[in-house]
């Protein structure tokens, strides 16, 4: 395309008056309930460590210095607004960018908006209660949205899969995916349970999830924690949930690791498994293990993509129909 | 040969998968929350026509197919064969059955083709989106009737059957819609 044709938006201009609304419609909420709106950088000395994100990296130059540093484009804004909890902020909410490297297609733009949030005291079933009062606050105008589906995973994977996944082995899963004609998924996923898990959910049980509701699935496999805590009372799943509309996955919430031991041990079996692939290798961010050293309160807290959710609110099919400048026109 | 990383996907890509060259019909980039990146693409085998879903990491790189589509003539068929020409440059190349396959009823000799080429040989012929043929073979209709509510089938000159309103006769030429199979009009007397 030639920039005498690509200078212009990519979407409608009652696209971007919808997503004015959403983001004010945000706010509101957020205003309502006493949280606080920050904002934290984008550009930091550290990145996450996790083995399928992709941070971009550029270089900063202090005035007079000869040799710049690496500075990591934020993938989510999750450390420093952890930082901020650990020092005392309380509830906190930020609408911000968010970049990933290696990742375009109708979902996925390498830049992107994200709404995360952080409540103090809250348990994980209290922030979907929120997460529910939030999609019902900004749908506007319409039907009240149903009240939202919420499935624990392995209920969820045994109903659509017919297989437990926190006990099947290897074999099962090969056999789970060849019955479904899915015959080149054992050459993708090999012995790695997290890929097994996170492929098949994502072809066979998604699509089937929030179908004119908000869906929530919680008690993720302890294979695949993220920043999520082990639940006290079985150690076989973590405390993170994920949100589903439309068969689209809207967002990851946490209840949040606050252990610093934890969570180095977390970052170096990331790294491990980065250097076996030969990916870059970030270092970890030791202000944020400071942070949760000194103590991070009890909380919860979730990432939503804003552009993905105003995907569904105007009906667009692509990603890039609701950004005014997608990546191959920014 | 050239090669393509999954990062280049997008429709139309011709690729070479198990030796065989495939079009690629759609793209999907696959990425579950904070898990491994793939690729979902539907292919249509280009000597078969079967489709086909298969999913790739991303990254993982493809032998490029070649594969050219190229605008020829239809000159005539032997009985075993179809033989086409490059206008331009004369060129003749011969196609068997499997390659024109379901084309082989729209074609009329002098008519430009889509021919589609892999290692220089036919594998698939697209006829012109309009043919004008000339009935062979319909039963008599009412004269003067033009409501057309049903019409009667039609043998054309290449040997297809199309549906056709009932006040059109033998020997008349009518303009045809290949891609759907459909009468479109009378061709002027």
């Amino acid at each position: 395309m030639s920039a005498e044709l690509d200078w212009r938006p990519a979407c409608a201009p009652a696209i971007l008056r919808r997503r004015a609304e959403l983001l004010a419609a945000v706010r509101r909420f957020f205003a309502g309930r006493d949280v606080l709106e920050v904002e934290t950088p984008l550009l930091c000395h550290a990145a996450v460590t996790d083995p399928n994100l992709h941070a971009f990296t550029t270089r900063f130059l202090p005035p007079g210095a000869r040799e710049g540093r690496a500075l990591y484009l934020q993938t989510s804004p999750e450390f420093a607004m952890k930082r901020l909890l650990a020092a005392g902020s309380g509830s906190i909410y930020q609408i911000c960018k968010a970049f990933r490297d290696e990742e375009a297609g109708r979902y996925h733009n390498p830049e992107f908006t994200l709404l995360e949030w952080y409540r103090v005291g809250f348990s994980l079933a209290d922030l979907m209660d929120e997460i529910e009062d939030l999609f019902a606050a900004v749908r506007g105008g319409g039907d009240p949205l149903a009240a939202a589906e919420r499935h624990a995973y392995s209920d969820l994977f045994e109903r659509h899969l017919g297989i437990d996944p926190l006990t099947a082995d290897i074999a099962d899963f090969v056999g789970c995916a060849a019955v479904r004609g899915f015959h080149e998924a054992e050459a993708l996923c090999g012995e790695d349970r997290g890929v097994w898990l996170d492929l098949l959910f994502s072809y066979f049980v998604q699509p089937h999830l929030g179908r004119g509701r908000v869906a929530f699935v919680y008690d993720y496999p302890a294979c695949l924690p993220s920043l999520a805590r082990k639940r006290p009372d079985d150690p076989r799943v973590v405390e993170r949930v994920e949100v589903f509309l439309e068969g689209m996955e809207l967002g990851n919430g946490f209840h949040e690791l606050a252990d610093a031991v934890e969570q180095e041990a977390r970052f170096d079996a990331d790294l491990a498994g980065r250097r076996a692939r030969g990916a870059a290798l970030p270092p970890k961010d030791g202000r944020l293990l400071a942070a949760l050293r000194h103590g991070l309160p009890d909380c919860s807290g979730v990432a939503i993509g804003l552009d993905r959710w105003l995907m569904l609110l105007v009906g667009e099919e692509e990603i890039g129909g609701v950004l005014a400048f997608p990546v191959d026109r920014a | 040969m050239a090669t393509v990383s999954t990062n280049e996907f997008k429709g139309g890509l011709k690729i070479m998968l198990d030796g065989d060259p495939y079009n690629m019909l759609e793209n999907e980039f696959v990425k579950p929350g904070k898990g491994q990146a793939f690729n979902r693409v539907k292919l249509r085998n280009l000597k078969t026509g079967r489709v086909l879903e298969r999913t790739f990491k991303s990254g993982d790189t493809f032998e490029t197919a070649d594969v050219v589509d190229t605008d020829m003539q239809y000159l005539y068929n032997d009985g075993e064969r179809w033989h086409f020409m490059v206008v331009e440059t004369f060129e003749q190349y011969e196609a068997d059955a499997a390659a024109v396959a379901d084309a082989a009823k729209w074609l009329k000799e002098q008519d430009v083709c889509q021919v589609t080429l892999y290692n220089n040989s036919p594998i698939g012929v697209i006829p012109p989106n309009f043919v004008e043929l000339k009935i062979v073979e319909t039963d008599p209709g009412v004269r003067g009737d033009t409501s057309g509510g049903g019409g009667k089938p039609a043998t054309l000159e290449t040997g297809a059957v199309v549906r056709v309103p009932l006040f059109i006769q033998t020997d008349e030429v009518i303009k045809v819609d290949t891609r759907k199979g459909e009468y479109v009009s009378r061709v002027g007397k």
